[in-house]
């Protein structure tokens, strides 16, 4: 297994002794059912249960987790932005308690050999779950350190076979203004959209997660099933998916729509280029406490390693 | 007790302790006693001082009209507590930005200041504060005779910048600066509306005909 080193803050500086040791429980709770994978059939398939914070069976653990602390499960379920249910922070796990999330389809068309409307079901089950502990760094300048558990896209773009003219993969949220009290104003254009080129969907660090904290997505996180880009700014990373295009030309995405020169496609994190109202050089780690410095903010958000190569020759300047 | 000494002993010390709630409520929800300040307490703590503020300058600019519709001239002896209080909130405001959010780190307030044209204009709206909480007592109001109404005539420029600085700071949804501009508009116009009306009774009054 590779060693990781540890990544840029030391964990004891932001955790307390309490969570760091549930999240070594957590951490070994996680192998167990990564041996068990092993053991039991991985035919099985990936199984998302309808109960919400019901325990996720057979989930592997991933080389790709950091080893920073993890936030608490109430910091990353209570400060959200997930505009489809309002755009305060705390909006989204007051209105999104409701909603319910299945049945749910996905509808996968365009430029590929397999398409069609499935249930989340089916749509998750050719794959074995694993967590994914990620970074998150929000456009805003905060950042989380978030266990998702979820399916590898790569895998699941692969399943579909995109001909040689699927460019770009498209994504849309649910629209239900019924459901999703926020889109009964129009702040942003819905459905929100985001969309990836093909080489970023098939990189190994882009997952559809399922899951938080070892537990079946919360709705307020994009349950039942949203996207994870860890490399990238998480407005990218579209919550409630209920469409997937292989498309030839690069998407819209909602942001780009809004404000085309304060979000762009790529959305890469990037210390060097600023959002035109602030700095995005440092960020503060929700959870350091009140009188903690805010960090720098790394280069593809620490992830450089595994996504630099997808953007050699680009200017990032002006590609933001 | 007379009027006066019953506004100075009773109702004044009741009005300061009123205005000193939201500050009193982030200590107590910093301590979870009274609630919580959530998941990024440093943005609600500053968000919080931020809104007070705001709302300060825009009840202390209610005072006149309300003096005005009411015919109640002791309105009038509140006003100069209540623009303090918008100060103060203010300067929490900045001072939870530098000592919490930039961490009195020299590089990062410069390049705020300078380079982020929404800080650029809430600064000068503090500056600006500053001019008038510190030339706010009797006797600087004495010695400075009519610059001082000029200096003080600056609570509608900061009543401007604030909300400006409010809504360019806001990613998207921009419906409660939009409010804030509202209710300031409102207050200004109410302004405009008294000034032309006084004007026009001086010069009605003025007139020959009436003097008939």
């Amino acid at each position: 297994m590779l060693i990781r080193k540890a990544a840029d803050i030391r964990s004891s500086e932001i955790t307390s002794k309490d969570s760091y040791l549930n999240r070594r429980e957590f951490i070994q709770n996680g192998a167990i059912a990564g041996g068990s994978l092993l053991t039991a059939a991985p035919a099985f398939g990936a199984l998302v249960p309808t109960e919400r914070r019901e325990k996720l069976v057979d989930v592997g653990t991933s080389d790709f987790s950091t080893s920073e602390a993890i936030n608490a499960f109430e910091d990353i379920t209570t400060y959200n932005n997930y505009y489809e249910f309002g755009t305060r922070k705390d909006e989204p796990y007051r209105n999104a308690e409701d909603f319910e999330p299945h049945p749910w389809t996905i509808e996968v068309t365009g430029h590929a050999e397999k398409t069609g409307t499935f249930h989340l079901e089916d749509f998750v089950k050719p794959y074995a779950l694993e967590e994914r502990i990620y970074r998150m760094r929000c456009v805003e300048a905060w950042s989380m350190v978030i266990p998702w558990v979820g399916i590898p896209l790569a895998d699941v773009i692969k399943y579909f076979q995109p001909t040689s003219n699927a460019k770009f993969v498209r994504f849309e949220t649910l629209e239900d203004g019924q459901r999703m009290p926020g889109q009964r104003f129009r702040v942003l254009r819905w459905p929100y959209r985001e969309g990836l080129t093909i080489a970023e969907a098939t990189n190994p660090l882009a997952i559809l997660a399922v899951g938080l904290y070892g537990e079946v997505l919360p709705n307020q996180n994009g349950a039942p099933i949203r996207l994870v880009v860890p490399w990238k700014y998480g407005f990218k990373g579209i919550k409630g998916i209920v469409k997937m295009s292989f498309v030839e030309k690069q998407p819209k995405t909602s942001w780009e729509l809004a404000a085309p020169s304060e979000y762009g496609f790529y959305a890469n994190v990037n210390p060097e280029v600023d959002h035109p109202r602030w700095s995005q050089a440092r960020e503060r780690r929700i959870g350091s406490g009140l009188f903690a410095p805010k960090q720098p903010t790394l280069m593809f958000n620490g992830y450089g390693e595994h996504v630099a190569h997808l953007y050699a020759g680009l200017n990032l300047r002006r590609n933001f | 007790m007379n009027p006066i000494s019953q506004i100075r002993f009773i109702w004044k010390p009741l009005v300061f302790a009123l205005c000193l709630i939201p500050v009193t409520l982030v200590f107590t929800d910093a301590f979870e006693i009274t609630g919580r300040l959530g998941a990024n307490p440093i943005e609600e703590i500053q968000d919080r001082f931020g809104y007070w503020g705001l709302r300060f300058v825009l009840i202390t600019l209610s005072v006149t009209p309300l003096r005005h519709i009411t015919g109640r001239n002791w309105v009038t002896r509140f006003r100069r507590m209540l623009g303090l209080f918008a100060f103060f909130y203010i300067l929490m405001h900045f001072l939870t930005w530098l000592i919490l959010d930039q961490s009195l780190l020299p590089s990062a307030i410069k390049e705020d200041i300078f380079e982020r044209p929404f800080i650029t204009i809430g600064f000068t709206a503090f500056l600006i504060l500053i001019a008038m909480a510190s030339t706010s007592t009797n006797a600087m109001r004495r010695r400075l005779g009519r610059r001082w109404q000029k200096i003080h005539y600056g609570v509608y420029v900061v009543g401007f910048l604030g909300v400006w600085h409010y809504w360019w700071q806001v990613k998207m949804d921009v419906s409660d600066p939009l409010i804030y501009a509202l209710m300031l508009a409102l207050l200004l116009a109410y302004r405009i509306w008294w000034r032309y009306r006084h004007n026009r009774q001086i010069s009605v009054a003025g007139s020959p005909a009436s003097s008939q």
